[in-house]
């Protein structure tokens, strides 16, 4: 059945009816859900989260043509991988944005942007956003990141050098910064 | 309308029986075939089903359908449902003769036959999967049968 099953995720991407799909990843932190459409890797979700959930939403939100395909997702898992080994500081995959909009994404671009094992406030995120005072509607999008580790969320603090919030909890978050040789 | 769960969902719950009801149908040489045509199907048509209510009797709907496209195709008699036999079926034990016989019925009696005996499905459901009324569905049964009863006489 399993052979049954790849070989049906192979067929359904040639013909371009794999609108999602997504792979269970270990990592440090327990296992990530991934996602991708066509365009790019579209979810990265922390496992507390709930696998049903955010396959649930994935279907509401962009195709309820969601498949397990983890070949789909190789190219992120192997970037995650190094990524978590210390050795990759920089990730290089196509993301898909649609998950995300408005002034919320362009906060979360902004993140994609702050360098391996730097910081940045939450203030200086909603200036990098176009509206400086908008400093809560940043903490939000960070919040809402539908990428976190790729797009890195943990790399934004409070502006007294706290750690601010963390989807992924605070250990996590701790853990990424001290991965990255900050704190 | 109820919203449309991932299509992983279908194949975690569902891909069993369908597997199970082609091999009824097609013989199991032919049965990974008609499964790959019945999910790719099924994936295409998904996002504009209307009605997530019985996504199972749709599935069998769609895998009956696979089955006589793969007879039109082959045109020749189909498989006898003997090789039915990794399904789990009540006692007796089914003996090859009966199977053959049910094999040479007509399509829709054979999978009435098969749905029913083979996959344990109530007359709803194998009225789903057959794309007709219960009535229907009771009918061909009956007929099919009917016809078994007379030719092991």
């Amino acid at each position: 059945m399993k052979d049954a099953l790849q070989r049906l995720a192979t067929r359904a991407a040639a013909e371009d009816l794999l609108d999602v799909a997504y792979a269970t990843v270990d990592s440090p932190f327990g296992p990530l859900l991934l996602a991708a459409t066509p365009r790019g890797l579209v979810k990265v979700s922390f496992p507390q989260f709930g696998t049903e959930e955010t396959l649930e939403e994935l279907a509401a939100r962009i195709s309820p043509r969601v498949l397990e395909a983890p070949a789909r997702l190789d190219e992120a898992r192997r970037e995650l991988d190094r990524y978590f080994e210390g050795e990759l500081t920089e990730f290089d995959l196509p993301l898909d944005w649609q998950l995300t909009g408005g002034f919320r994404e362009k906060v979360q671009r902004a993140i994609g942007r702050i360098p391996y094992g730097q910081t940045r406030s939450y203030t200086e995120m909603a200036r990098s956003a176009g509206n400086e005072r908008a400093v809560r509607a940043a903490g939000t999008a960070c919040g809402a990141n539908p990428l976190p580790i790729v797009v890195p969320c943990h790399r934004v603090l409070r502006s007294g050098g706290a750690l601010g919030g963390y989807g992924g909890g605070l250990p996590m978050k701790e853990a990424l910064l001290e991965l990255e040789g900050i704190r | 309308m109820t919203a449309l769960p991932p299509f992983q969902n279908l194949l975690d719950e569902h891909a069993a029986d369908v597997i199970g009801v082609l091999r009824g149908a097609v013989g199991r040489a032919d049965a990974d075939d008609c499964f790959q045509e019945t999910f790719l199907a099924a994936l295409r048509a998904y996002p504009k089903l209307g009605d997530a209510s019985n996504l199972r009797g749709w599935l069998l709907t769609i895998a009956h359908r696979k089955a006589i496209d793969h007879h039109r195709a082959n045109g020749r008699r189909p498989v006898p449902v003997a090789e039915l036999a990794e399904i789990e079926v009540s006692d007796p034990e089914p003996d090859e003769g009966v199977w053959k016989l049910v094999g040479a019925l007509p399509p829709k009696q054979r999978a009435a036959v098969a749905l029913r005996y083979a996959c344990d499905l109530p007359h709803a459901e194998i009225a789903a999967a057959l794309g007709c009324s219960p009535e229907a569905a009771r009918r061909s049964l009956h007929e099919g049968i009917k016809r078994l009863r007379k030719e092991l006489a």
